[in-house]
């Protein structure tokens, strides 16, 4: 538990939650960002504007932070091209085809009780243990 | 224009957000999941965070009758557990562990120039184009089944 960091986690969650409440105070969507980004690759109509702000925020939010606080970026494990590689394509082709990821799912979804996103966040929960466990029992960590 | 800047900042503050909690950094990442290893408990503060707000929010932006700078509020109303959800899911959560980015995190490592973002996210687009051919292909089969 070295690395625990409860003050600074607990801040950006809350940040994270007032983000997403006013996604849905000021545009009515759930703040969930597989989807957002999805929404931009086969636009439709009036989808566009709100979807491409949002993400412009997230790419800003990472380079005003990587200046101001570059330890947010330190812990970074090693991994080969084709690991990364996979690992995009299954975390792509997954949350389209479960309709979210830990945004919409884990923090909007649960919030508002429902169903689908708890079973989904409990699903993803266990398989992403299982894989991380799995890679450094078996893989010692290397990938 | 409003609606740009409101959501532009959205995106920040949601950025500054997983940066602060720890979300940019793989190894925090993994270390969540793999709870075999030494444990680092800290991702549960961020979910833990955001769901207090969230929570405690959602009920009283829904006593409005329409958004602010939108005409309706577009909330998914599904409640059935299909396999598409579940199938969907557990591949996320294998992608996840394998390199420790979830789709948000991947877009702010982005800004942040990580290197195993910058092919990682694009990787990402591609999975996701991949989803929407598959599922052409699926719907195309099932209706020339019928």
């Amino acid at each position: 538990m070295e690395n625990f960091t409860p003050i600074s986690s607990t801040l950006g969650g809350l940040m994270i939650g007032l983000s997403a409440a006013l996604v849905m105070l000021f545009q009515g969507r759930i703040a969930g960002i597989s989807g957002i980004l999805a929404g931009l690759l086969g636009p439709r109509p009036g989808e566009v504007g709100w979807r491409l702000w949002f993400v412009v925020g997230l790419l800003v939010g990472g380079a005003v932070m990587v200046i101001v606080w570059p330890q947010g970026f330190a812990a970074e494990v090693t991994r080969s091209p084709l690991a990364i590689v996979a690992a995009g394509l299954l975390v792509g082709f997954g949350t389209r085809l479960g309709s979210g990821c830990t945004s919409g799912h884990g923090v909007c979804g649960i919030s508002r009780m429902s169903r689908r996103s708890i079973v989904a966040t409990l699903t993803f929960m266990a398989t992403g243990a299982l894989t991380a466990t799995v890679v450094t029992q078996f893989f010692g960590g290397v990938l | 224009m409003k609606r740009s800047v409101a959501m532009f900042a959205c995106g920040l503050l949601f950025g500054v957000g997983l940066v602060l909690g720890g979300m940019t950094q793989t190894a925090k990442v993994i270390g969540f999941l793999d709870v075999t290893g030494a444990w680092d408990p800290s991702l549960a503060f961020v979910m833990g965070g955001a769901l207090a707000v969230y929570a405690v929010a959602w009920p009283l932006i829904q006593r409005r009758e329409r958004p602010l700078l939108a005409r309706r509020f577009q909330v998914p109303s599904r409640q059935d557990l299909s396999p598409r959800l579940l199938g969907g899911a557990a591949l996320f959560g294998v992608g996840w562990a394998l390199a420790g980015f979830c789709p948000g995190p991947a877009i702010v490592a982005v800004g942040g120039g990580a290197d195993s973002a910058l092919l990682f996210l694009p990787s990402m687009i591609v999975g996701m184009w991949l989803f929407r051919q598959w599922d052409a292909w699926t719907t195309r089969r099932a209706e020339r089944a019928s």
